[in-house]
C-alpha cells in the first residue's frame, strides 16, 4: 500500500504540490487526473524518488520512502516508471533495453534470457526483440517501454501520461493494453493523465486535482455522476453551472458542509419537454444559439436570471432563435458541489 | 546491505574527484597568481612594492601603452577588412565567393606564431622575399617592408584577427531576411543606403563583437609579438611578461603584479562582449521568415574578387608558399634555384636524425591527448552536475569551469608556476604541468561542449535506468556516455587540436626534458634556424590535418552505424 501523507513540495514562491493525503491500495490502478500544471506530475516525480518533499511523507507497506529528511534514491525503490517520451534508449536494440535492469539486478544469464523473452511475449514484441528503437513505431516503443518496466516485476508502476504522445487510434487501443498488462500481472499502478478518457478506462479509482490539491478520489462512475466540487464537474465531462438558491431550484441533496455551493447539471440532462414524470424545476428563457450536430442538438438558453445553460436536447427537438421557453431540470440530477 | 551502500560511495568519490581536480585546475593557480603578485620576493611577506616597482618604471609602463597601440590598430584593421569580406562573400554575387570561406577558414586555423614567422621570410628587413623583389624591381639600399617592427606585427596578427568579424558578421547577414532590406528599398532608398542605415546597423552587435574579440586576442597574443617584437627591442605586456620570466632568477612576484591588469581588462571587456551579444533589440535577426537575395555588384563583381582575395593571399597563400619553400630548402638564404639546395633535408632531420625534434612531436602529441582526456573527462563529470543541478552551487562550479577562459595564457602560465613550482605539488620540471596547463587553457571548451550535448539528451532517458536500479555513474556510464559518444570525440579534439599548437603557456612551463613542438619551434626561431622552424611549423599541421582527417573518418561512420 502506498501512503502519501501532507505531502508537499514548492518551487521558490508556487506551491506545486499542496498537503496531499492519497492512498494507493495494494493491486490498485490509481490515476491522477487533472489539467496541466495541477502538480500531477511533481507528485509522481516525488513518488518516483527524483525530488525531495518540502514536508509530508511517502511510504510504502509501512517503508517510509520520502520525508524532507532522507529520500531513498530512485534506483533503490522496488518502483518503475513510464516515461511520457518513452525513454527508450536509442543505442540500445529492444533486448538489450528490456534486459537492463536485469543485468543491474545480476541475475544468471539464462533468467535474464527467458525473463525477456516471456515479457516480449507479453507485449507482442517477441519478433522485434533485435531492432533497434528507430526501427519501430510510437505504439511499439511504448510497448517496449512497458516490457523494460515490468520484467524486473517492480511493486508499483508508475506511468507519466504514458499515450500522450501516441495518436488517437493507438492510444485507445493501448488504454485497453495497459489495463489488460494490469489484470494480468496485478501490479500497483500510479497513473498521470490529463485526458479523462484514459483515466476512466484505466483506473480503479481516480484523483482528480487542481492546483496542487485533490479535489475528489473516487472511482470513475462517482466522480462523473458525483462530483463533490464545480472543478471536478466541469473538468469530467461538460456542466452547467447555476446558483444555488433553495427557494429556486430543489435539489438532490441539500448540502451538508459550510461553505460556498453551486448547482450542477449535465447538458444531456437539461430538457426542453415536460418528462412525464419525476419532479423537476421549472426555469424560464430564450434560446440565444442553436445548432445541430446530427446525433443532437445544441441548445443555449439564457435564463432570466442571466445565467446560460447549454442542452443537449434530441435532434427532433425543434426550437427557433430568440423563442421563449420553459427548461426542466430534474431534481435527482441537479447536485450541488462546493465551489 | 554493504555492497550496495559501497557502491554509493564510490559514485559520490567520483564526483568529489571531479570537484577537486576542477579547484586544483582554476582556483589554485589563479590564486596563487594573486598571492605572488602581493608577495615580497625574498621574505613572503605581503607587499604592494611589486605593483609599485612596475608600474611606476617608464620602462615597464612603455609595453602597456604598445600593447594598447598594437589592440587598437589590429582591431580596426580586423573589423574594416573583414566586415566588408563578410558581406561580399554572404551578400553579394561576386565570383568565386565560396572559395573565399575556406580560405578564411585555413587562416583561422593557422596558428599565429606560425604566419609570424613565414612573414619574417617575405618581410624582413634585408633578406626578405619582397624585400628582394622590391630592391630588383626599383633599385635602393633598402626594402620598404620591415615585419620586425610594431606596424609589422600589427599587420601580422590583423591577418589572422580577420576571420573573427568575417565569421560572426557573416554568420549575422546569413541569417538576415531580405525583407528587412526590401522595406527599405520599397520606401525609396537605394542599395548603398540601405546597406548602410539597415544592413550594417543590423549587424552592428557582430562587429562590434569581432573589435572586442581581435582587441583581447592581441592584447593577450604572447607568440607574434615573440616572434617579431623582441628581435625589434620593442616590448608589448606580454613579452615583457616573458622577458621578467626569463631572467634568472625569474622575477615572478613582479611578473604576477604585471599580469593583473592585463587579467583585469580581458575579464571587464569580456563581459561587456556578452552584454552586446545579450541585447534584446538586436533579437530581429533570426533564423526564420526569409528569403536572401543577393546583392548584384555589376561591373564591380571582378574587382571585388581581386579585393577580397588580398586577405587570404597574405594570410595563406603567400605564408604557406613561403613556410614549404623555406622547409624544402638546406640553405634558405641561397634561393630556391641554387643547385642541390631543394632537399627532403630538413624533414628527414626532424623526424629522424635529431633527438629533441623527434622528442618534441612525440611529447607534443602524448601531452595533448592527456591534456584532451583530463580535461574532457572533468568537463563532462562537472557539466553533468550543473546540467542535471544534483548539488546546490552547481552554478559556481560551471563559472569555475568557464573561468580559464578569460585568462591569457601567459598569466595562466605564471599562475602555474607560482603554484606548482614548490612543495606541496611540485609539478614544475616534469610533462605534469604542461598537461595541467593545457588541460586548463581549455577546459572551457570541453565544458561548454558537454554542457550542451548534455542539453541536448532527455533527462528521462537516464531516469529510466534509475527507477530500473542503477546508481548515478552506473547510468552515466551505460546511458548517458555511449550517448555522448560522438559529442565527446569531437570535444576531446577541441582540447586536443588548440593544446598541439599551444605556445604561450609552454613557453615559460617548459623545460630541456620537456620540449614541445611549439617551444622547440620558439627556440630554433630565436637562433635564426629558419629552415627548421618550417620544417616543424608544416609538420605540425600536417599532424593537425591528418588527426582531423581520421577522427572525421571515425565520426561519421559511428553515426551511420548508430543512424
Amino acid at each position: 500500500m502506498i501512503e502519501i501523507v501532507g505531502l508537499r513540495k514548492t518551487y521558490g514562491d508556487t506551491v506545486a504540490v499542496d498537503s496531499i493525503d492519497l492512498e494507493v491500495r495494494d493491486g490498485e490502478v490509481m490515476a491522477l487526473l487533472g489539467p496541466s500544471g495541477c502538480g500531477k506530475t511533481t507528485t509522481l516525480q516525488l513518488l518516483a524518488g527524483f525530488l525531495a518533499p518540502d514536508a509530508g511523507e511517502i511510504r510504502v507497506g509501512g517503508r517510509p520512502l520520502s520525508s524532507p529528511h532522507s529520500v531513498v534514491p530512485p534506483e533503490r525503490r522496488n518502483m518503475s516508471l513510464i516515461f511520457q517520451s518513452y525513454a527508450v534508449w536509442p543505442h540500445k536494440t529492444v533486448r538489450e533495453n528490456v534486459a537492463f535492469g536485469l543485468h543491474v539486478r545480476k541475475l544468471p544469464r539464462q533468467e535474464i534470457r527467458e525473463r525477456v523473452l516471456r515479457i516480449l511475449d507479453t507485449v507482442r514484441l517477441d519478433l522485434l526483440a533485435d531492432r533497434y528503437p528507430d526501427e519501430l513505431s510510437g505504439g511499439q516503443q511504448q510497448r517496449v517501454a512497458l516490457a523494460r518496466a515490468l520484467v524486473v516485476e517492480p511493486e508499483i508502476l508508475l506511468l507519466d501520461e504514458p499515450l500522450s504522445n501516441l495518436d488517437a487510434n493507438l492510444r485507445e487501443e493501448m488504454r485497453f493494453e495497459i489495463r489488460r498488462l494490469h489484470d494480468a500481472t496485478g501490479i500497483t499502478m500510479v497513473y498521470v493523465t490529463h485526458d479523462q478518457g484514459e483515466a476512466m478506462v484505466i483506473a480503479d479509482r481516480v484523483a482528480v486535482m487542481n492546483h496542487g490539491r485533490l479535489e475528489q478520489v473516487a472511482p470513475p462512475e462517482e466522480v462523473y455522476e458525483r462530483p463533490t466540487t464545480r472543478f471536478v464537474a466541469s473538468f469530467i465531462g461538460r456542466t452547467n453551472v447555476l446558483v444555488y438558491e433553495p427557494s429556486r431550484l430543489e435539489v438532490a441533496q441539500a448540502p451538508v458542509s459550510p461553505g460556498k455551493h453551486v448547482v450542477c447539471i449535465r447538458p444531456h440532462e437539461v430538457l426542453l419537454d415536460e418528462p412525464p414524470n419525476g419532479r423537476c424545476n421549472r426555469l424560464a428563457g430564450r434560446v440565444v444559439r442553436t445548432a445541430y450536430l446530427g446525433e443532437t442538438r445544441d441548445f443555449e438558453v439564457e435564463l432570466d436570471s442571466g445565467e446560460r445553460l447549454r442542452i443537449l436536447a434530441p435532434p427532433s427537438t425543434r426550437r427557433t432563435l430568440g423563442e421563449q421557453v420553459e427548461v426542466f431540470l430534474p431534481v435527482q440530477s441537479c447536485r450541488v458541489v462546493s465551489e | 546491505m554493504p555492497a550496495v551502500a559501497w557502491r554509493q560511495q564510490a559514485g559520490w568519490v567520483v564526483w568529489i574527484a571531479a570537484a577537486l581536480v576542477l579547484l586544483l585546475l582554476v582556483l589554485v593557480p589563479l590564486a596563487w597568481l594573486a598571492l605572488s603578485s602581493f608577495q615580497d620576493p625574498t621574505t613572503g611577506a605581503l607587499t604592494l612594492r611589486n605593483y609599485v616597482s612596475t608600474f611606476s618604471k617608464r620602462i615597464y609602463l612603455e609595453p602597456v601603452l604598445n600593447s594598447f597601440k598594437l589592440a587598437v590598430a589590429v582591431a580596426a584593421i580586423a573589423v574594416l577588412v573583414g566586415t566588408p569580406l563578410a558581406w561580399v562573400v554572404s551578400r553579394t554575387d561576386m565570383p568565386g565567393r565560396r572559395l573565399i570561406r575556406p580560405l578564411v577558414l585555413a587562416a583561422f586555423v593557422t596558428p599565429s606564431f606560425l604566419g609570424a614567422n613565414a612573414w619574417i621570410f617575405l618581410a624582413a628587413p634585408n633578406s626578405g622575399w619582397l624585400n628582394r623583389i622590391w630592391l630588383a624591381l626599383f633599385g635602393g639600399e633598402h626594402g620598404p617592408f620591415n615585419v620586425f617592427s610594431l606596424p609589422g606585427a600589427t599587420f601580422v596578427i590583423a591577418l589572422y584577427s580577420i576571420p573573427y568579424t568575417f565569421t560572426l558578421v557573416s554568420g549575422t547577414l546569413e541569417l538576415m531576411s531580405s525583407e528587412l532590406e526590401d522595406a527599405a528599398t520599397t520606401l525609396g532608398s537605394g542599395t548603398w543606403r540601405t546597406t548602410w542605415q539597415v544592413t550594417l546597423p543590423l549587424a552592428l552587435p557582430a562587429i562590434l563583437s569581432g573589435f572586442l574579440l581581435s582587441f583581447l586576442e592581441a592584447l593577450e597574443l604572447f607568440g607574434p609579438p615573440a616572434f617579431l617584437l623582441i628581435p625589434a627591442r620593442q616590448q608589448v605586456m606580454t613579452t615583457q611578461l616573458y622577458l621578467f620570466f626569463s631572467q634568472f632568477p625569474p622575477q615572478l612576484e613582479v611578473a604576477a603584479a604585471y599580469a593583473m591588469p592585463l587579467l583585469l581588462v580581458t575579464i571587464c571587456l569580456l563581459f561587456f562582449q556578452r552584454r552586446i551579444l545579450g541585447r534584446r533589440r538586436f533579437v530581429t535577426v533570426t533564423g526564420k521568415g526569409g528569403v536572401r537575395r543577393l546583392t548584384r555588384l555589376g561591373t564591380w563583381r571582378w574587382p571585388a574578387l581581386g579585393l577580397a582575395l588580398i586577405p587570404p593571399a597574405l594570410s595563406v597563400i603567400l605564408p604557406y608558399g613561403a613556410l614549404l619553400l623555406v622547409s624544402l630548402e638546406h640553405v634558405w638564404g641561397n634561393g630556391p634555384f641554387a643547385p642541390g639546395n631543394l632537399t627532403g633535408y630538413w624533414y628527414r632531420w626532424a623526424i629522424l636524425d635529431n633527438a629533441t625534434t623527434r622528442e618534441a612531436i612525440v611529447h607534443s602529441l602524448e601531452y595533448s591527448a592527456g591534456a584532451a582526456t583530463i580535461a574532457v573527462v572533468v568537463a563532462t563529470l562537472v557539466a553533468y552536475m550543473v546540467v542535471r543541478r544534483m548539488v546546490p552551487l552547481t552554478s559556481l562550479l560551471g563559472f569555475t569551469a568557464m573561468a580559464p577562459f578569460v585568462v591569457p595564457g601567459i598569466v595562466l602560465a605564471i599562475g602555474f608556476f607560482a603554484a606548482y613550482s614548490h612543495p606541496p605539488i611540485l609539478l614544475y620540471g616534469t610533462a605534469g604541468i604542461l598537461i595541467a596547463a593545457y588541460s586548463t587553457r581549455f577546459l572551457p571548451i570541453a565544458f561548454s561542449n558537454a554542457s550542451g550535448i548534455l542539453r541536448g539528451i532527455n533527462v528521462d532517458l537516464e531516469n529510466a535506468a534509475r527507477t530500473l536500479g542503477a546508481g548515478r555513474i552506473h547510468t552515466l556510464l551505460s546511458v548517458t556516455v555511449p550517448l555522448l559518444r560522438t559529442g565527446l570525440l569531437t570535444g576531446w579534439l577541441l582540447v586536443f587540436i588548440p593544446a598541439l599548437r599551444e605556445l604561450s603557456a609552454s613557453v615559460f612551463l617548459f623545460t630541456p626534458r620537456t620540449q614541445v613542438v611549439t617551444t622547440v619551434i620558439f627556440d630554433f626561431s630565436d637562433a635564426g634556424n629558419y629552415e627548421a622552424v618550417s620544417t616543424m611549423g608544416v609538420l605540425m599541421m600536417l599532424i593537425t590535418l591528418l588527426i582531423v582527417v581520421v577522427a572525421y573518418r571515425f565520426i561519421g561512420r559511428e553515426v551511420t552505424r548508430a543512424r
